[in-house]
């Protein structure tokens, strides 16, 4: 659900001109609602960013998440998935 | 990956027979200049609010569909868990809610210059939203609105 619930608010924020990125816990749900870049993440539900008090892990996923805006060449509706 | 199979049996018959909201055409706005000039802001549905804000109300039907404007500079460890769902494993976000509100890491990428700018506000949602017709129509129109305002260039979305 929440999965579905920041998907439909990012197409509402690019709507508006504001480029977003996803992260997505259950694949087969970022599949169906189509959030326009949506990184999937290996983790379970309550631990999108991997380990608690884990910085560098943390910045890892975020910076996987940030290089789906730096793809030029990017087709909507994309969908990575997090590889650690 | 996170599974259905680690949702509760009543969860998973629900989602079985769910019709998901599928965004169609999928709109899109491409980054316009490099990350390192952009002004960035979290949008997190961890049910998370600053101290003194009116927790989420899970008791509606179909889910609590407001939003709570976040000021960039709360120490994180003052977020309040107010999601009352039962269905994920809150100690992790409790322990470090940078987790699911990674306002901290934001930060640090912003003194890095990977980014350029943290915006002044983030804001806060509660998933478990199963009827999203007033998050379409209302609140996530809204919330956009008060992004674009603040002349935010990215948005990063975190779900719980």
């Amino acid at each position: 659900m929440c999965t579905q619930a920041v998907g439909l608010v990012a197409a509402e924020l690019e709507r508006q001109g504001i480029a977003t990125v996803c992260l997505a816990l259950l694949r087969m749900v970022a599949e169906r609602v189509r959030p326009p870049r949506a990184l999937c993440v290996p983790f379970p539900h309550g631990y999108p960013l991997g380990a608690p008090g884990d910085a560098v892990q943390q910045h890892a996923v975020l910076e996987a998440a940030l290089r789906l805006l730096e793809d030029p060449g990017a087709v909507p509706p994309v969908l990575v998935d997090y590889r650690e | 990956m996170a599974t259905l199979a680690e949702l509760p049996l009543s969860w998973r018959v629900f989602l079985r027979a769910y019709r998901w909201r599928r965004i169609d055409p999928v709109p899109w706005t491409p980054l316009r200049k490099p990350l390192a000039d952009c002004r960035v802001a979290l949008v997190s549905s961890a049910g998370f609010v600053a101290p003194g804000q009116a927790p989420f109300d899970e008791r509606g039907r179909g889910g609590d569909v407001s939003f709570r404007e976040i000021p960039a500079d709360t120490d994180v460890h003052t977020l309040v868990d107010t999601h009352r769902s039962e269905v994920f494993d809150h100690r992790g976000m409790r322990a470090d809610p940078n987790l699911t509100f990674p306002i901290d890491r934001l930060r640090e990428l912003a003194a890095r210059r990977r980014i350029g700018a943290v915006n002044h506000r983030h804001l806060s949602f509660m998933g478990g939203i199963t009827a999203p017709g007033r998050l379409v129509q209302r609140t996530a129109p809204e919330a956009a609105q008060w992004l674009a305002a603040d002349g935010v260039d990215v948005a990063l979305l975190v779900p719980v």
